[in-house]
């Protein structure tokens, strides 16, 4: 018996050592730099010196903002549009598996790709959307250069990136509600409304826990596609925690970025937690 | 915490950060291979640099010291800048580098990791301007790359001349032309604020009239004794930057507005100026070859037109690494490079940009106008070099204050405040004394 366990504890061993290795080294040691001035030979102990700095960042406030905006608005937005097309591609519809590649299609596109692309897209005057929205006569936004909607346009284009896979999780969810239901909602002469909020939508709550959870770890972490698409700006206005630690590691500013990074992490935890707790507090059994 | 834990620190640490580098470095080849087919050395430079010149140089060194060159091209600003201080430290850069001169070398600790060649004969060529830029007490490092370049206003001759306008030698002046310039329909002056970078360039450029009048700004500067939004003289750059929106003078959609869009207004004349560096000439050319002739350049004036001076950027230096196995070739690589044959080779390739840092390298007659207007700015001594060639402070934020400032969405002595918290926080970052 006690052999047995033994043997099974080192076959977890590589994993474990890559895995320390490359993970819980660098995060404990990210930790402790936060603590220092580094330049990546040398570093000098600083205390909580980083932490003050960074919290005194000037666009800081628009950062968290913006970060709360983007990773809400982008959440919700999956959670109710990815449920839409994931009751539709589960209908009797005859394209249905067209469209789901259709729709997941975009998940595939690499982030940079999709940013470059909508930044030429959303171009002010010679974009293909504000030249669709001129034909109807339409003057249509400065959709990347105005700073109160930069963050908006933003949140659109990954919504638009993101909901596939949103989408995919949904049809697994809803596909695993047993039948019998329906069938019983059926014979007591429901309509499909009904269906959707009284068995839909409670049974298929493990998966959207699940889109809402990854979603906004997502969305509060969310970088490349902020960098390629404005790099923050018009000035600060579409800023977000992950791009002013960006620019602050490019500044050179080791120390400092890494204390963002170890704000960033406790940030997200301290929000995902609670609501994850929340949330599966709420799940029901099939 | 002593010494020996930290070190086993920061051993522990190199050894990640080799992971990181391993996974991410694209060409990693190793630079072996000596003896009869001849050495390789390997040249790290960035993206926005043009190869033509060099290469030709490297297909000389090639045959004439069976030298083989192997360039290897990383991004350029802050994120290439990342990669050279990882390679660095982790003792993966290159033989050669081609890298900034002034406060961004100075950051890289040279003395650590470049060999000192203040002993080489080319040396004494080499003005003293740009060695001080690249060297650091006693010990030089580099060569320039290529002629150093100006900050200022490009302008299309054919507008001017169109609109019967005169080269101003005040801000005043140049304000008027723009009225009349927006008045003909034209876009007075670019700011293709897509690439941010170009926003500050009216407030760098101003620095030859900060400079003229306040000869101890940079040092003072530095030693946070002066800030940009308490000296009048200073703030006025970033009022410039301001004003010029305020009058209506930009073009309209800045931040879709790309670089290559601004070379191509003034190019045509579309647009009356383009305030920018004139490395954008060498793009230009490619992409307007026909309308080279019709682009000129003026320094940022000041108020006092018998004052009117252009600022100056020091080129790019190519270092040798101090650790490389190939110094010998390097060397060799370096002194060829800086040999008559090696520089008219260069220059044959790739037009000056600006007055050289080498001397006895005259202007030839087929020189772009824009930098033969350089010429009396530089006879008369009306030059001063940027501010950050002067200090080592350079605020990383600043591309993006001056946005703001340029779109009127933040008063210019706000923006010059947020700019001297930004120094604040590189200085303290940087653990300079006095901050």
């Amino acid at each position: 018996m006690k052999i047995n366990k033994m043997y099974s504890y080192g076959l977890l061993i590589p994993a474990g050592l890559i895995y320390a290795l490359l993970f819980l080294y660098p995060t404990v040691m990210s930790f402790f730099f936060s603590f220092t001035r580094w330049n990546l030979t040398d570093w000098e102990w600083i205390g909580l010196a980083n932490f003050k700095m960074f919290f005194e960042e000037s666009s800081l406030l628009i950062g968290f903002k913006n970060t709360f905006i983007f990773a809400f608005l982008t959440t919700g937005l999956k959670v109710v549009i990815g449920l839409l097309f994931a009751v539709i591609l589960t209908s009797q519809l005859k394209t249905k598996r067209f469209i789901r590649s259709v729709v997941f299609f975009p998940t595939l596109v690499s982030t940079i790709a999709v940013g470059i692309a909508f930044t030429v897209l959303m171009h002010p005057s010679q974009g293909l959307l504000n030249q669709t929205l001129g034909l109807f006569g339409i003057n249509g936004p400065n959709w990347l250069g105005d700073p109160a909607l930069a963050i908006y346009s933003l949140a659109i284009v990954d919504v638009w990136k993101g909901v596939g896979i949103a989408t995919i999780i949904f049809i697994a969810g809803i596909m695993s509600i047993p039948k019998d239901y329906y069938e019983a909602h059926e014979v007591d002469g429901g309509n499909k409304l009904n269906a959707f909020w009284h068995i839909t939508v409670p049974l298929s709550r493990p998966a959207i826990n699940a889109v809402i959870i990854l979603a906004l770890i997502g969305g509060l972490r969310t970088f490349d596609l902020v960098w390629a698409m404005t790099g923050g700006g018009p000035g600060f206005s579409s800023d977000l925690i992950a791009s002013i630690i960006y620019k602050q590691y490019q500044a050179g500013f080791y120390g400092l970025s890494t204390a963002g990074n170890v704000i960033l992490f406790l940030m997200v935890a301290l929000i995902v937690f609670p609501i994850f707790k929340f949330l599966n507090r709420k799940e029901v059994d099939i | 915490m002593n010494k020996k834990t930290k070190r086993n620190l920061l051993f522990g640490l190199l050894t990640s950060l080799l992971f990181i580098t391993t996974a991410c470095g694209g060409e990693q080849e190793s630079n072996a291979g000596s003896g009869e087919e001849g050495t390789t050395v390997t040249f790290l430079t960035n993206n926005e640099v043009n190869l033509e010149g060099v290469q030709a140089v490297a297909d000389e060194i090639k045959e004439k010291h069976n030298i083989t060159t192997k360039f290897e091209i990383i991004p350029s600003g802050g994120e290439g800048e990342n990669i050279i201080k990882t390679r660095l430290s982790t003792g993966e850069m290159t033989d050669i580098l081609n890298h900034n001169s002034g406060s961004l070398f100075k950051s890289l600790r040279p003395e650590e990791y470049f060999l000192d060649i203040s002993d080489e004969p080319y040396i004494d060529k080499i003005q003293e301007s740009f060695l001080e830029t690249v060297s650091v007490d006693d010990e030089i490092y580099g060569v320039p790359f290529e002629s150093a370049l100006a900050g200022g206003w490009l302008y299309n001759k054919k507008v001017y001349e169109e609109l019967g306008l005169e080269v101003p030698h005040t801000w005043e002046q140049l304000m008027e032309n723009n009225k009349v310039i927006k008045e003909a329909g034209k876009i007075p002056a670019v700011a293709p604020y897509e690439e941010t970078w170009t926003s500050q360039v009216v407030l760098l450029a101003d620095y030859y009239n900060v400079h003229s009048e306040m000869p101890d700004f940079a040092e003072k500067f530095t030693n946070n004794e002066v800030k940009f939004a308490d000296t009048p003289l200073a703030l006025r750059g970033f009022e410039k930057i301001q004003e010029l929106q305020k009058a209506g003078y930009y073009n309209d959609e800045e931040t879709s507005t790309t670089y290559e869009d601004g070379m191509r207004m003034v190019a045509t004349g579309e647009a009356a100026h383009f305030p920018i560096l004139t490395f954008a000439l060498t793009q230009m050319a490619e992409n307007h070859p026909d309308e080279m002739d019709d682009v000129g350049f003026f320094g940022q004036p000041g108020d006092d037109a018998d004052n009117h001076g252009m600022t100056l950027w020091m080129p790019n230096g190519i270092y040798i690494n101090k650790e490389s196995e190939n110094a010998e070739a390097a060397k060799t690589w370096l002194e060829y490079f800086m040999s008559e044959e090696g520089l008219a080779t260069f220059m044959s390739k790739t037009k000056a940009i600006g007055p050289s840092v080498v001397e006895g390298v005259e202007l030839p007659d087929d020189a772009y106008e824009a930098v033969k207007d350089m010429t009396h700015y530089v006879e008369s001594g009306k030059v001063a070099p940027a501010l950050e060639f002067l200090s080592p402070l350079k605020g990383p934020n600043l591309q993006q204050i001056t946005v703001e400032v340029g779109l009127d969405m933040v008063p210019a002595k706000e923006g010059a405040d947020k700019y001297d918290r930004d120094v604040e926080r590189q200085a303290q970052q940087l653990g300079l004394e006095g901050w």
